[in-house]
């Protein structure tokens, strides 16, 4: 039980900061540019909302099988599949947490306006030192956020899981699995304790989210 | 009216005064042969049968929970047996409508040879079965490794699907190199590589269906189950690997 946890945390954990360092540029350019084609690739990572989780799921599962033509890549580094391994969980939560992490950091880089970052080009300051001196700054709320809601969201993952996992214990077995397998073997009683505790793990988590943005709101009207 | 009594002469004796529906829970495994034999059915009765695949825990916990379903085709004899326990089915309803026939299955042809040596050897990445706790497929693998004795080797690989559908998504996609599948999920695919693993190395796949009291006053759901045990059934569950009482 307490390796289906620390599976699910690190699980949730690492997606957590490898997403929030990869959707921090994806933001940060929807954000600030002004073609109208950079909306398809906003819809594009916006996709994971709509799609079903076992969607996802197989074509993860395909893509990193065997087979697959990216697999052949990794070849050279004797790494031939990474489908049933914890890289390979960690790259479909990637997917399926993306617009996560994109949608709140999005709206808290737009929330800056263009105004502080101008002034602050005026002043000499190239593109690199803006987003690092104004925009990270600024836009702590919205990495809070992203932060909390990426990491909630992957503990709650299920489908991509179970198409791309195969439910090996201290690798793949996350929590959510664990439920749907109790409830399958009729073992109601501890499948109760686990949801019991997944609920007051979200409640506590949405909580805290509210209560941050609150808090932040009220230091800048 | 005369012209409702032309149409009962012309639709023939098998034809009842009152087309129905059943609703049918099916097994996973058991999804093409109930597709089929829910055609026939309606050919020879006139009536319909709707259904549904799933797992068969799943199934049994949404029974229990006010599910509509009138018919359950169950993977085992466990979950009909609770059924009838908990009052759910009607007594004495209970039959083992299909024998599975587990089969050790690789996409590759020449993988798997036709005495699981393959086990053995070991040379593999990923070995998927179903989840032994919900699946009879995957409890009957479990026990078949065991039996041989390879199954200390071979647990860190083994990689479980939540169903036996599952199970077999992972060994299609070749992201597990092989498995052990219902016989009827390969029965009709050509190619790959395959053992029909021996009947004496895990206990028998029973599967097992039962009339649930949502159905005990239905015409249509009293019929699938008699149909079930007509020779056109059986003969279409032969058809697919499946052995039968």
């Amino acid at each position: 039980m307490n390796l289906v946890i620390a599976t699910t945390v690190e699980l949730a954990a690492v997606t957590t900061v490898l997403l929030l360092v990869l959707a921090t540029p994806l933001a940060w350019w929807l954000a600030r540019s002004r073609r109208w084609w950079s909306e398809i690739i906003g819809a594009i990572s916006a996709l994971p909302l709509v799609l079903p989780p076992t969607v996802i799921g197989f074509y993860v599962l395909v893509a990193l099988g065997p087979a697959s033509p990216l697999m052949a890549l990794l070849h050279p580094f004797g790494i031939h599949t990474l489908a049933f391994s914890f890289s390979g969980l960690v790259i479909g939560s990637l997917f399926y947490s993306l617009p996560f992490a994109v949608q709140p950091l999005r709206t808290a880089f737009e929330a800056i306006g263009d105004r502080p970052l101008d002034l602050a080009a005026t002043m000499g300051a190239g593109p690199m030192d803006r987003f690092f001196s104004i925009g990270l700054p600024m836009a702590r709320r919205g990495f809070l956020s992203a932060a909390i809601l990426v990491f909630a969201h992957t503990v709650g993952e299920f489908g991509v899981v179970l198409m791309i996992g195969g439910s090996i214990p201290g690798k793949t077995e996350v929590l959510s699995i664990r439920i749907y397998q109790l409830v399958e073997a009729l073992q109601y009683g501890e499948a109760h304790r686990i949801a019991a505790g997944l609920v007051v793990f979200a409640f506590l988590t949405l909580l805290a989210l509210l209560l941050v943005e609150r808090r932040i709101r009220g230091v800048q009207p | 009216m005369p012209y409702t009594i032309v149409v009962s002469i012309l639709l023939g004796a098998t034809s009842p005064a009152f087309a129905a529906d059943a609703i049918v829970a099916v097994a996973a495994n058991f999804t093409e042969p109930a597709k089929e034999i829910a055609v026939a059915f309606n050919k020879a009765t006139g009536h319909t049968a709707t259904l549904s695949f799933g797992a068969s825990g799943a199934f049994y916990a949404q029974m229990g929970h006010g599910a509509p379903f009138e018919v359950f085709l169950s993977a085992d004899a466990e979950r009909p047996e609770m059924a009838e326990r908990d009052r759910l089915a009607v007594p004495g309803s209970r039959f083992t409508y299909a024998i599975g026939r587990l089969v050790l299955y690789s996409a590759t042809p020449g993988f798997v040879d036709d005495a699981g040596a393959v086990l053995k050897a070991g040379t593999f990445d990923h070995l998927s079965i179903a989840d032994p706790t919900a699946a009879p497929y995957g409890m009957a693998a479990m026990q078949v490794m065991q039996a041989l004795g390879v199954y200390p080797a071979l647990a860190p690989k083994i990689v479980k699907g939540s169903s036996i559908t599952q199970a077999y998504q992972f060994v299609a996609t070749g992201a597990a190199a092989l498995g052990f599948l219902a016989q009827s999920q390969v029965f009709n695919i050509q190619g790959g590589s395959r053992w029909l693993v021996p009947k004496r190395l895990h206990k028998p796949i029973n599967q097992q269906a039962v009339l649930l009291k949502t159905g005990a006053d239905n015409p249509a759901a009293l019929a699938f189950v008699k149909f079930l045990k007509g020779p056109r059934s059986i003969a279409i569950i032969h058809r697919y690997g499946y052995e039968t009482r």
